[in-house]
């Protein structure tokens, strides 16, 4: 944001109501105008996206997803597909249903006690709860908003999916190739090829979390879910996991949780925005940012109130 | 909600299933993995993996099954030979230092049990909340300080059979006659209540140690700095507010002392003589804390085929009622200790 | 917790402060200087019994009947220069060091896969059921299960598990009637199990979750999961438990005198099966059992030579784990 002079202005929001827009007390430097800019200066952000080359393929949709933590509803009644090609982004203000969303697409949300789903989710047109959820998993990859490296050496950690899936360990040999594939595609591979041993806890917060992305490339994840990947990082490396995003679209389907409007900007390609657990809006991204059709959706990509 | 209610029970069924295997097609390995494992290898559950959940199950099962069969036998046995009117009927002796026979009540190994814990629980709450105070609030030097704390862990790792001997090593010395009987030819019998409740006291003094720490240290340096500002000194501000404030820890470690001395059978077999109370001269208390006795751990030891008296049901009676005295403490450190959230069942 | 230098200057109240730091600390010296003096004090007298046998005190070839010469010593004549020492405790530690290692071995076994089920597999009701009974477990005083095994399965074992045909075959050398280390090692092993299990749910539960979701968001069951990311994070808490374990099972006595038979025999493992249920008699139990001659100086000595030996064991495992437990909570933040 620019050397804003004032507290921007405070939007309220009332379902079925023009939002009301309180102006600033006037002071000798401030204006409307600037504040104007402000707001729009999200369309006028230079975007990292390229335009999809391959065709879109449907990999997962949800009908009529409704998630409830012990009767009080989290997320009502969403249809959302997920497509390989292009990266979704989910936006939306704290505790509206996106991270709950996210966590079902790959059925960690059954590990909740208290939480219950109703209707269904489709991985390639057959039903998850149909499927052994542990195969689910492995095609539907998460990394989490703090990276979560095992405290084991690098090599041990992209080696551990394909390890530990199965009746038989393959040996180091073995696996060696298909570990340095992992990182390669992750973008990891020049920057620790000399120390694959090494602790994968000594890593910097950006590359433990290419790390983790590395960990769901090795098993060959086709679908891959971010949540909030970026907040607990660096902006350059930051730049670099969305770098490391859009290269990977074409073959896996890439839904990434974000509050981060500028980031969601950046790299998406449809967006998905939700609020209070109902999915109010999705689209291309430039129409969601630039027209977007529902007064809420409005109210906060221009002012990003939550 | 009663769909999610029932939507809840769809998963918890389908839960339950994850032991079948997957009804569609095993997927297809692409390229890279068929050089890592065969198609027939892929399986989510190796047989390894479920012969350990089994294995769990198993142990935890049987944890529960060794537990309800010691607690039901005690129950049954214990019922069966228990008579109320046995509780308040002294034992008969008959012989002149062992309770022997199938006659006879409990009244003796009660009250020698409840003597024995109030005095070694007495001994031991003054001196260990006073060690506890100096660890957390002093400390200084701090060499000093370490030597303590190890010299408290080693107490407490001292298995009870050499606390006891050590206590009749050392009461056996003639300074210490006054604990206990002289004999005529001058030697220290060594065996009393003071003894045995000395000794018991070095049981429950870790306990009351670790727990009166905690509780001090649990309190926020923002109290302590409060009472300094208002002018108290350091030792006013441990007795007015510290103290109080840690109630409910010194409470919690003094009854576990308390249902670890009650328990503790060593240190009775040898420093308490296994007789009916048999108080030493006149004066009322004194007399019968520098005679022996006997407790319901000893009497059950000696009345069982272990020791002399081949009574069973004796055994089986006062052990139950031994039992029972047990739980009814480990309920209320249950009941002081429940603010602390280490329930497991989450 | 110390006050920061600069209020010790307060004025006149200092001395009333000092004296109270001077008294508390004085009792705490007291205190130590007491545990120290009788430390001190047992190995001076335990200190003939091992200067008159030296080395072959412990030696397991110096051979002879252990409760021959316990009996030996007890009948010295009063002439104190002519004090039998002879004694070759090597039965005693032997039956010590088996009866303890395999119950903490199963013990530390049982406890982790019944950790395993607390923390992941047991459904909920099972789960607040097992809270319970694990305190209860730990709580037992070690008489009660000491007469369980005496009367409940000693018996057992004699009547069912050991064949007359393998009483007969040893009777001239021992008898079996169900009195046997192995049931010491089985009833010690449900003793110490309960404190492992406390201890190992509490480092399973301090795992942090991001892991175990982690672990699970890649495809991999919930066993193993469970076992190649808590139980290996938990690995240094396991041992901790291991060790305070072993002290708590080599200073048990009362329950191993009942149910081991009181003989000093060392088990012999070329035995074949009978192996498990021959008698024998730890280092504690031993100390129980002949209590009542402590009058007689050389085998008094003799005793505390064994609760030196005891002491030794003990305590230095139990300072041990404690030491453990505190670097971990160093480590992990862990409420171990």
């Amino acid at each position: 944001m620019g050397p804003l002079k004032q507290p921007p202005p405070v939007r309220r929001i009332v379902a079925d109501d023009e939002p009301t827009v309180v102006e600033p007390p006037k002071r000798r430097n401030g204006t409307a105008q600037a504040v104007k800019d402000a707001a729009s200066g999200l369309l006028s952000a230079p975007r990292r996206h390229t335009a999809r080359k391959g065709k879109v393929k449907e990999r997962m949709r949800t009908e009529e997803l409704a998630i409830a933590y012990g009767g009080k509803p989290a997320v009502k009644g969403v249809d959302l597909p997920v497509n390989q090609g292009e990266v979704l982004a989910m936006i939306g203000p704290s505790g509206c249903g996106k991270t709950t969303m996210l966590r079902s697409l790959n059925r960690l949300v059954d590990q909740t006690p208290t939480a219950t789903r109703r209707g269904t989710i489709y991985l390639d047109d057959e039903d998850v709860d149909l499927l052994d959820v542990t195969e689910l998993r492995r095609k539907v990859g998460m990394v989490f908003q703090q990276p979560n490296p095992f405290p084991m050496s690098v090599f041990d950690n992209v080696a551990y999916g394909l390890r530990e899936r199965g009746s038989r360990r393959p040996s180091r040999a073995a696996l060696r190739p298909a570990v340095e594939e992992a990182l390669e595609r992750a973008g990891l591979l020049e920057e620790v090829k000399d120390n694959l041993t090494h602790p994968a806890l000594r890593l910097s917060g950006g590359q433990q979390q290419r790390l983790c992305i590395a960990r769901s490339l090795a098993v060959n994840s086709e679908v891959l879910l971010l949540d909030e990947p970026c907040s607990a990082l660096d902006p350059h490396s930051t730049s670099l996991i969305e770098e490391l995003i859009m290269s990977l679209r074409e073959e896996i389907a890439i839904v990434i949780v974000t509050h981060n409007l500028q980031q969601a900007y950046r790299v998406a390609d449809k967006v998905a925005f939700m609020y209070l657990g109902d999915l109010v809006e999705y689209g291309e991204a430039d129409q969601v940012f630039g027209a977007p059709k529902a007064k809420r959706t409005r109210d906060y990509v221009r002012g990003g109130f939550g | 909600m009663s769909t999610h209610a029932s939507e809840g029970r769809r998963i918890a069924t389908l839960r339950r299933r994850r032991f079948q295997p997957p009804r569609l097609p095993r997927p297809q390995l692409p390229r890279r993995e068929r050089d890592l494992l065969k198609p027939e290898e892929m399986v989510a559950w190796s047989p390894l993996d479920r012969l350990g959940v089994a294995a769990a199950w198993f142990c935890g099962l049987l944890l529960i099954a060794i537990s309800a069969s010691i607690v039901i036998y005690m129950l049954v046995r214990g019922l069966q030979y228990l008579s109320i009117t046995a509780l308040f009927q002294h034992p008969v002796v008959l012989s002149t230092t062992q309770i022997t026979g199938t006659a006879g009540g409990y009244l003796d190994p009660m009250e020698g049990t409840l003597i024995l814990t109030t005095l070694g629980t007495l001994i031991a709450l003054p001196i260990g909340v006073g060690i506890a105070v100096w660890l957390s609030e002093y400390g200084r030097p701090s060499w000093l300080a370490r030597a303590v704390e190890s010299g408290v862990e080693i107490v407490a790792g001292t298995p009870t059979i050499v606390l006891a001997i050590f206590g009749l090593l050392v009461f056996t010395q003639g300074v210490f006659g006054f604990l206990s009987f002289r004999a005529a030819g001058g030697a220290v019998f060594g065996r009393s209540f003071f003894i045995a409740g000395i000794m018991m006291s070095l049981i429950a003094l870790p306990l009351i140690v670790g727990a009166t720490r905690e509780a001090l240290q649990s309190i926020p340096a923002h109290v302590r700095e409060a009472s300094y500002a208002l002018g108290k000194d350091k030792i006013s501000t441990i007795r007015r507010v510290l103290l109080p404030a840690s109630r409910k820890g010194i409470a919690t470690g003094t009854t576990l002392g308390m249902g670890r001395i009650a328990g503790d059978t060593a240190i009775v077999v040898l420093l308490l003589g296994a007789t009916p109370l048999q108080p030493l001269g006149n004066t009322p208390v004194l007399s019968t804390l520098r005679g022996t006795g006997s407790t319901l751990t000893s009497y059950v030891y000696n009345n069982s085929p272990a020791g002399e008296g081949n009574a069973p049901q004796k055994a089986y009676a006062a052990a139950f009622v031994l039992l029972m005295l047990v739980i009814l403490m480990n309920f209320v450190v249950d009941l002081f200790s429940r603010k602390r959230s280490d329930t497991w069942a989450r | 917790m110390r006050r920061p230098d600069g209020l010790d200057k307060a004025g006149p109240r200092k001395s009333k402060d000092q004296r109270a730091e001077l008294m508390l600390g004085a009792l705490a010296c007291i205190v130590l200087a007491l545990i120290a003096g009788m430390i001190i004090f047992v190995f001076q007298k335990a200190w003939p019994s091992f200067s008159h046998n030296g080395l072959d005190w412990f030696s397991p070839w110096a051979g002879g009947n252990v409760d021959d010469q316990l009996t030996a010593i007890f009948e010295s004549p009063a002439d104190p220069s002519h004090y039998v020492y002879t004694m070759h405790a090597w039965p005693l530690l032997f039956a010590t060091a088996l009866i303890t290692l395999t119950a903490v071995v199963i013990g530390t076994v049982f406890a982790l896969l019944s950790a395993m089920f607390i923390v992941e597999f047991a459904p909920e009701a099972l789960r607040r059921v097992l809270e319970p009974v694990v305190r209860l477990l730990a709580a037992v005083p070690s008489v009660i299960y000491g007469l369980i095994g005496i009367l409940v399965v000693v018996h057992f074992f004699d009547q069912h598990l050991i064949s007359q045909g393998s009483k007969d075959s040893v009777a001239g050398v021992v008898a079996l009637n169900g009195f046997s280390w192995g049931v010491g090692a089985l009833i010690l092993t449900v003793m110490i199990t309960p404190i492992m299990i406390a201890i190992v749910v509490d480092a399973l539960r301090a795992v942090p979750t991001t892991w175990r979701e982690g672990a699970v968001s890649l495809g991999i069951n919930r066993w193993r999961a469970l076992w190649t990311v808590s139980v290996r994070a938990a690995r240094p808490a396991i041992v901790a438990a291991a060790v305070l374990a072993t002290a708590r099972a080599l200073g048990e006595a009362i329950m191993l005198s009942m149910v081991t038979g009181s003989v000093g025999f060392a088990p012999n493992p070329l035995d074949g099966v009978i192996f498990f249920v021959e008698p024998a008699r730890p280092l504690a139990a031993t100390i129980v059992d002949n209590a009542e001659g402590l009058s007689v100086q050389p085998f008094a000595q003799t005793l505390y030579a064994l609760a030196a030996v005891l002491l030794i064991s003990a305590a230095f495992l139990s300072f041990a784990g404690w030491y453990i437990r505190r670097r971990l909570r160093a480590y992990t933040l862990s409420p171990i």
